[in-house]
């Protein structure tokens, strides 16, 4: 039985090693400025949690296997080793803090640090179960709302037209163009329950919470069309929210723009 | 001698079937209310996994026979998204509350606390009565929820608002389903706190001559842990659930801020934070992941002593590392609010003291593969359970460390990799403590053994089954497969993760099939069984002196006196292989 369970222990520590070698499965190319630095600290981390992890199912597979009653000998009469057990716990503090030292260099640098003075400003707001997207026009700002305007079919975010500033403003449903290697700067609100912007190619996810106007900031380094997905419960649409990030060069960005304002 | 011993006791042993069996104020007979509530939970909770685990698999599928039971989550054929979502709440709140918090510490606890600490009884044995049955009500109303018009909430065990708010507007199973499921466990916190202060008293004021906290078994220590933990965080969310139920049906705006707009209808509320709920939520929340894990913790420090034969290496530093964990997990809530819009300053402190769990966790593997090393370890079936507890613990233990990093949580947030996690530990780990505990207990509890080999092969079978499971869910994780989906199928990312889903839900039926192996051993054994003896494992704790099962009021008025610590196992000179703990000191010197 001891033998058994110990190659059950070893068997299921190796189908672990093989998910996570990145052949089954593993995160879509990273496309942002900042997703490397997440990519390398997750390396770093299943690095340290691989050791761990194949050292301590081993070790148990291995007492498991060697320390089966065979009716023979004596059981060891100890009540520990506090030496060996402060090293230890001396050694998992110090590697632990460590590492979480290293992750928070990213979050700061996402977090702590206003987005550039020249960033691209885009409003995002999230509803059951859609993305809607706005741009502050020509004007650069953007223009007054109004939840008693707003109409899903003509005008999802109640723009008020009364407002100068909002005759410009340039509003798209699931559909978000940016710039390439700009820093784009997005104020994230919700309209109805909360809601979480994840785009898996930017590395990128912020809850959109009603009442809130959160601002984050990125960069995307790679044209192309991504998707944007919805990852925190909000209904049963949840599951298809569905938008697209599409990331263009300066001229086709422009060309965008100028075409959805003419529309 | 019977006068003597009648004075002892608090209650008389009653006679009726009423007052012995219902509303019994005998710890025993509660714990095993306890139980068997739990194990109805658990039955319950597994099969709504699988329902929705068949639209995860197959999202375009008939399913005739599910559908003449609840025809509203099947209108046109296959089982609608609202359905989905209504049975994974289910699900997780049936799980947390009526399974991992109630078996472990109100089934298990109110049964040994007392006998393994040499009392007769728990401290308030009417409050004892209450809460059990307070928490039965509890149970009752969140059925209830199942089978209300619009259906149960479809918010997640979280229950995050304003979604749980808003009420119908907001979707199906978010009016009176909704409103249910907060009275539920509104009351199951009053039930817990009841069932907290009797552990707490008990444990600080009625242990024997001679029991002192060092030489406590470690399941005390983590019930009484598990007991403060409850104590302080069942609170918070008791004020939470009463204010979103105020928000609800009082008109107050607590959760919901002005200018909310759901199907182009303004909603009438202002001022309220939607952050401010997963804060309370959460305040409960990560406290009752250590309320399931710790006594599964205690009980498998109980079994590995035992069965390999050995002291459990490092007693003090285990009751450190217990209370450690508890005091820690009340300053790391904020962990699962990284992406809330949490001040990201908050953010980076709640991860370095979120790390800093570990350590205590990685004292407690370590301690256990002490206790495993040099041993001459017996391979029954509870004992198997302990090994697979460990062994989940660190499976799911150690992906923490990614997911407590602020950074590398951004992508695997709200993914299939915290739910990979989560299971892993506070779901399948506590489980697999209950389950040892049963197989352990049992001879005590029902004066029969139970069947080793339907037991070892349950325990192959779940084992290997879990591990198939929760280990995918990782990958799928990584991958960006965002939880609570009704179906992976809409986006362009997530194309390479229906073979797992797939998968995951033919090993959950495997696996939920091979519970009722368990079931059926349970049954047959109850009353066919091998007579078990006083004490059928050879171990140590006071339980395994008295008989199987205990008189009613325990010791049988004979209060014992407690000499030794509570796993001598092996001890040199030593008459036999283990010293129990009302043993007479041994003699110094002695070959």
């Amino acid at each position: 039985m001891g033998r058994a369970l110990a190659v059950l222990l070893w068997l299921i520590t190796l189908f672990a090693v093989v998910l996570f070698s990145g052949k089954h499965g593993w995160f879509p190319e990273s496309i942002s400025e900042h997703g490397p630095a997440i990519d390398a600290q997750f390396i770093r981390t299943l690095i340290v949690v691989a050791i761990a992890f194949v050292a301590s199912q081993v070790a148990l597979g291995w007492y498991v296997w060697r320390y089966r009653d065979t009716g023979k000998g004596e059981a060891v009469y100890t009540h520990g080793n506090t030496k060996l057990e402060v090293g230890m716990m001396l050694l998992v503090t110090v590697v632990f803090v460590s590492l979480a030292a290293m992750g928070q260099k990213v979050w700061a640098q996402l977090q702590l640090q206003d987005a550039p003075a020249d960033s691209v400003p885009i409003e995002v707001t999230g509803q059951q179960f859609a993305w809607n997207i706005r741009y502050p026009g020509a004007d650069g700002k953007f223009g007054r709302t109004d939840p008693k305007l707003i109409n899903d079919q003509e005008n999802p975010v109640g723009l008020d037209t009364k407002d100068a500033a909002a005759k410009d403003d340039i509003v798209s449903v699931n559909r978000m163009a940016i710039p390439v290697n700009r820093s784009i700067k997005v104020i994230l609100r919700a309209k109805d329950v909360t809601h979480s912007f994840f785009v898996p190619a930017l590395r990128f996810k912020q809850d959109t919470v009603p009442g809130l106007a959160i601002p984050v900031h990125f960069k995307a380094l790679k044209t192309g069309e991504y998707e944007i997905a919805c990852a925190e419960l909000c209904g049963l649409g949840h599951y298809k929210m569905k938008g697209y990030l599409m990331v263009m060069d300066d001229a086709q960005y422009e060309a965008w723009l100028k075409d959805r304002a003419t529309n | 001698m019977s006068e003597t011993s009648h004075a002892h006791q608090v209650h008389a042993a009653p006679t009726g079937f009423i007052w012995k069996y219902v509303f019994s104020l005998d710890h025993k007979i509660i714990g095993l209310q306890y139980y068997f509530l739990a194990l109805i939970a658990v039955f319950l909770g597994m099969a709504l996994s699988i329902i929705f685990r068949l639209r995860l698999a197959w999202p375009t599928e008939h399913w005739p026979l599910l559908a003449k039971i609840f025809p509203a989550g099947f209108e046109g054929g296959p089982m609608l998204p609202e359905f989905y979502l209504a049975m994974l709440t289910m699900h997780g709140t049936i799980m947390v509350f009526f399974v991992l918090t109630t078996a472990p510490q109100s089934g298990f606890g109110n049964y040994f606390l007392p006998i393994q600490i040499g009392a007769h009884d728990m401290a308030f044995p009417v409050l004892n009565m209450l809460s059990f049955w307070v928490t039965f009500v509890s149970m009752a109303v969140m059925v209830a929820a199942l089978f209300v018009t619009g259906g149960a909430p479809i918010s997640g065990w979280t229950a995050y608002a304003p979604l749980s708010a808003l009420g119908e507007v907001a979707g199906p199973g978010l009016g009176l389903g909704q409103t249910l499921w907060i009275i539920s466990i509104a009351i199951f916190c009053l039930a817990s706190l009841l069932g907290a202060l009797n552990f707490i008293t008990t444990v600080l004021n009625m242990r024997a001559k001679g029991m002192s906290l060092m030489r406590m078994p470690l399941t005390v220590w983590t019930w009484l842990t598990t007991a403060i933990l409850a104590l302080l965080s069942f609170p918070v969310l008791l004020a939470g659930g009463i204010l979103l139920l105020f928000d609800r049906i009082g008109g107050t705006s607590f959760f919901i801020p002005a200018g909310l707009v759901v199907s182009d209808k303004v909603i009438p509320h202002a001022g309220g934070s939607p952050i401010l709920w997963q804060h309370l939520f959460w305040f409960f929340g990560h406290p009752e992941v250590y309320i399931a894990i710790l006594p599964g913790m205690g009980v498998t420090s109980q079994l590995l002593s035992t069965f390999a034969r050995k002291p459990i290496y490092g007693y003090r530093a285990m009751v450190y590392a217990v209370f450690a964990i508890g005091l820690l997990g009340f300053f790391v809530w904020g962990h699962h609010m990284f992406m809330s819009g949490l001040s990201p300053m908050s953010a980076l402190v709640f991860s370095m003291l979120t790390l800093t769990i570990g350590v205590p966790s990685a004292v407690k593997t370590f301690n256990w593969l002490g206790t495993l090393w040099g041993g001459k370890i017996r391979f029954t079936t509870p004992m198997l359970y302990a090994i697979g507890f460990v062994s989940l613990f660190v499976s799911g233990g150690i992906t923490g460390l990614f997911l407590g990093q602020t950074s590398v949580d951004i992508p695997l947030h709200d993914t299939y990799f915290p739910v990979g996690h989560f299971h892993l530990i506070m779901g399948v780990a506590a489980i697999f403590g209950i389950f040892g505990g049963t197989y352990y207990w049992f001879p005590k509890m029902f004066g029969r053994m139970l069947n080793e080999g339907l037991g070892k092969l349950h325990f192959w079978l779940t084992f290997i089954g879990v591990n198939a499971i929760f280990m995918p869910m990782h990958i799928m994780g990584i991958m960006g497969h965002p939880r609570r989906y009704a179906q992976g199928t809409e986006f362009q990312f997530l194309s390479g993760t229906q073979p797992y889903h797939v998968f995951i839900t033919w090993a959950a039926i495997i696996t939920a099939v091979a519970q009722f192996i368990f079931l059926l051993n349970f049954f047959w054994s109850l009353f066919k069984g091998k007579k078990a003896s006083d004490n059928p494992w050879e171990a140590t704790t006071l339980e395994w002196t008295i008989p199987s099962p205990p008189p009613h009021d325990n010791f049988a008025g004979k209060i014992p006196v407690v000499h030794h610590g509570p796993y001598e196992y092996g001890v040199p000179g030593a008459p036999r292989d283990f010293v129990m703990q009302t043993d007479q000191p041994l003699k110094v010197g002695k070959a």
